[in-house]
């Protein structure tokens, strides 16, 4: 058993997968970061990221265009975030308990639409791989990196182009100046309310897109509560990552390899009981946050609305 | 008077937040080309209708009343827990297991020693993310959400393999399910309804709650901590410890509601692979009632109902108005997002109520003299 999953073609179909698996945590998880860095912490990207999936799939069906299947699940993700940040920003609301409330929302929503709208289960054709030229040919490298679909490879470019945003613009240090000590940031000139209100917009963007990839990029299909959970693990991964895109690149790829370990090694039939396989990667992220999470400061202002005194 | 007044704005503020999600969701109805009215009498009739719906309103309630008493705890002690639903499976994993385990006991002392199990169940799953936040500063929403995530595993994997229905493990269907307890130790009904002696337990549970939390050492020390961890620390609290006792002692509530729910309903234990197949997500809409309620035990009782009645009427309306009951998960959504925000009402009229009071007057509110060792 254990040679056969030790063979190069099954090596390489679990890297392959636990690249393509770590897309929606990688779109969400790198929104959630830019909010926390802004001191926003958004529990509702579970919803927002089901919104996101149910319209890229609904649109898609309908129009028969992806392109406007991801727009949708873009805007819907933007309107989410909109009225989240006038609920934590304008009304101070609890973030992580409105952030609950934005997730049941979506779950609920969603789950309505699809049955009043679709129905019963239904597939379409997603974005297609693209075998990068010359790339794609080489040995396992090929069939690892360059033969997935647009969505994964837009995912990892925003690593760097986050990395770029968050600490070599201006636009970033503000975000990182509203998320340490807003009260010093407004006394600057700079606008916290602005700054909340484009993060968390740009969050609700990119999980809507995380919907997106999974609706009409991984599985093709949409289903209740198809993402069940992994809009928390890209929370968690955002610790996880110690609230920079590099880490959190590394949470998400190690979470998706354990995940696309335990997924062959069912494939390849290890002898183990597939619900103990599928908790890995779950008890791991627990393992790895109590090693490396107290060694981390959390941005100083997460969480904390801001009010202007006086 | 003026304070009478704002006493009871306070109340009004959740039961105005309720109206507007309703106010939200009629529009989502008018958009799916169903006809509100209709759908909303549906809910109300299909919640209070008849005895046996009453009844079964107070069944649903049951769940959301002992989830909600935990979250009062912990979010008095201002920790997070959003593991209800892992916390209910492990409970009711651990209460099932004793049930089928031990035979011919008489029904009162299995049913007592069946709740406790579920009690130290959920206390386990809770307390294990207790001392992660305490001792390894792991954020108590995310070590929540992943044992969630675990329970859910566990539990399939019990019921696939070491604790299913030997009836099952014969039959080649293999349902993933326990064999049903003994008649004997299911818990009493109270009148000829589903209602079971469960929704009393809580009931009763809910006063206790409060008494703790305001009447003994341990609850001040808990919203000591929950109000400020530093002055707590300095009033020589120790800190990390409540932290623990408070998510131990939420999930412990947790428990109780899984093994509630499989010795006063089901009388088994089974899954269709999601949490919410066993919990009917009353691990979440604990919490919606326990916010709804103030975060105050006996306040949770009343809110729990309401969303006990939401549930019960959404079948009542999806039947009658073709409205699907994923529309009451949408609004309860809603519900905690419009309570939630209007809460800086209540703190600005407290802010100016305080600012009048200190210029009257140096006493503070509450009781700042007691249990100060």
């Amino acid at each position: 058993m254990l040679a056969k999953l030790l063979s190069a073609s099954v090596l390489i179909g679990i890297l392959a997968s636990g690249v393509r698996l770590a897309t929606p945590y990688l779109y969400a998880a790198i929104g959630e970061t830019f909010g926390q860095r802004s001191g926003v912490l958004n529990l509702g990207v579970e919803g927002q990221m089901l919104l996101g999936a149910f319209f890229a799939f609904y649109v898609t069906l309908v129009t028969g265009s992806l392109w406007l299947g991801l727009l949708a699940a873009a805007v819907v993700g933007a309107l989410m975030g909109l009225a989240m940040a006038f609920v934590t920003v304008n009304l101070q609301a609890e973030q992580g308990i409105s952030g609950i409330g934005f997730y049941l929302f979506g779950l609920g929503l969603s789950d309505l639409l699809f049955q009043k709208l679709v129905g019963t289960v239904k597939t379409i054709q997603g974005f297609p791989p693209i075998h990068i030229p010359v790339l794609s040919d080489l040995p396992v490298l090929g069939p690892v990196l360059f033969q997935h679909n647009l969505l994964v490879y837009v995912a990892y470019a925003l690593v760097p182009l986050a990395w770029f945003v968050l600490n070599k613009t201006t636009i970033g240090l503000k975000i990182r100046s509203v998320g340490e000590n807003p009260q010093a940031a407004d006394s600057l000139g700079i606008s916290v309310a602005a700054v909340r209100y484009y993060t968390i917009i740009q969050g609700g963007v990119l999980s809507g897109i995380a919907g997106a990839a999974l609706s009409i990029g991984l599985l093709n299909v949409f289903q209740q509560n198809m993402t069940s959970g992994m809009g928390f693990i890209a929370v968690a991964l955002v610790y996880f990552g110690a609230w920079r895109p590099l880490g959190v690149l590394g949470g998400s790829l190690l979470f998706s390899m354990v995940n696309a370990l335990q997924l062959w090694m069912q494939v390849v039939g290890v002898p183990i009981p597939p619900d103990l396989a599928v908790m890995m990667p779950y008890v791991l992220t627990i393992l790895v946050l109590m090693v490396t999470v107290s060694k981390v400061r959390a941005p100083s202002a997460l969480a904390k609305p801001f009010e202007r005194e006086g | 008077m003026r304070s009478r007044w704002g006493a009871l704005f306070d109340l009004a503020l959740p039961l105005i937040a309720t109206l507007l999600a309703l106010l939200v969701g009629a529009v989502m109805l008018l958009f799916l080309k169903a006809n509100p009215l209709k759908a909303y009498w549906a809910l109300v009739v299909g919640a209070f209708g008849s005895t046996n719906a009453i009844a079964e309103t107070l069944v649903k309630a049951t769940p959301l009343l002992l989830v909600g008493l935990g979250i009062c705890i912990a979010f008095q002690g201002n920790v997070i827990n959003i593991g209800g639903e892992g916390q209910m499976i492990v409970g009711a994993i651990l209460g099932t297991w004793v049930g089928l385990h031990f035979h011919h006991w008489p029904g009162w002392l299995m049913i007592t020693f069946a709740l406790t199990m579920g009690f130290v169940g959920g206390a386990i799953w809770g307390g294990i993310a207790g001392a992660l936040k305490a001792y390894f500063g792991v954020n108590e929403i995310l070590s929540t959400v992943m044992m969630n995530a675990i329970a859910v595993q566990l539990m399939n994997y019990l019921l696939r393999g070491p604790m299913i229905d030997p009836a099952q493990a014969a039959h080649a269907s293999k349902i993933p399910q326990t064999a049903r307890l003994e008649m004997a130790y299911r818990l009493p009904r109270l009148v000829p309804t589903r209602l079971h002696l469960g929704a009393l337990i809580a009931l009763i549970l809910a006063f206790l709650v409060y008494l703790f939390l305001w009447r003994t050492v341990w609850g001040y020390r808990i919203r000591a901590v929950g109000k400020n961890p530093h002055a707590a620390r300095y009033g020589g609290i120790p800190v990390k410890k409540y932290v623990v006792l408070a998510l131990l002692l939420s999930g412990a509530f947790a428990g109780l509601a899984g093994v509630i729910q499989v010795y006063g309903v089901n009388y088994r234990m089974i899954t269709d692979g999601s949490a919410t197949g066993f919990t009917g997500g009353a691990g979440f809409n604990g919490i919606v009632a326990a916010l709804f309620g103030h975060l105050h035990p006996i306040g949770t009782i009343p809110a729990s109902i309401l969303f006990g009645a939401l549930l019960v009427g959404a079948n009542k309306m999806q039947r009658v108005a073709q409205v699907p009951s994923a529309l009451i998960t949408a609004l309860n959504g809603l519900v905690v997002v419009f309570v939630v925000s209007s809460e800086i009402w209540r703190i600005r009229r407290q802010r100016r109520r305080l600012a009048a009071q200190t210029e009257k007057e140096e006493t503070t509110e509450e009781e700042t003299t007691d249990y100060t060792d």
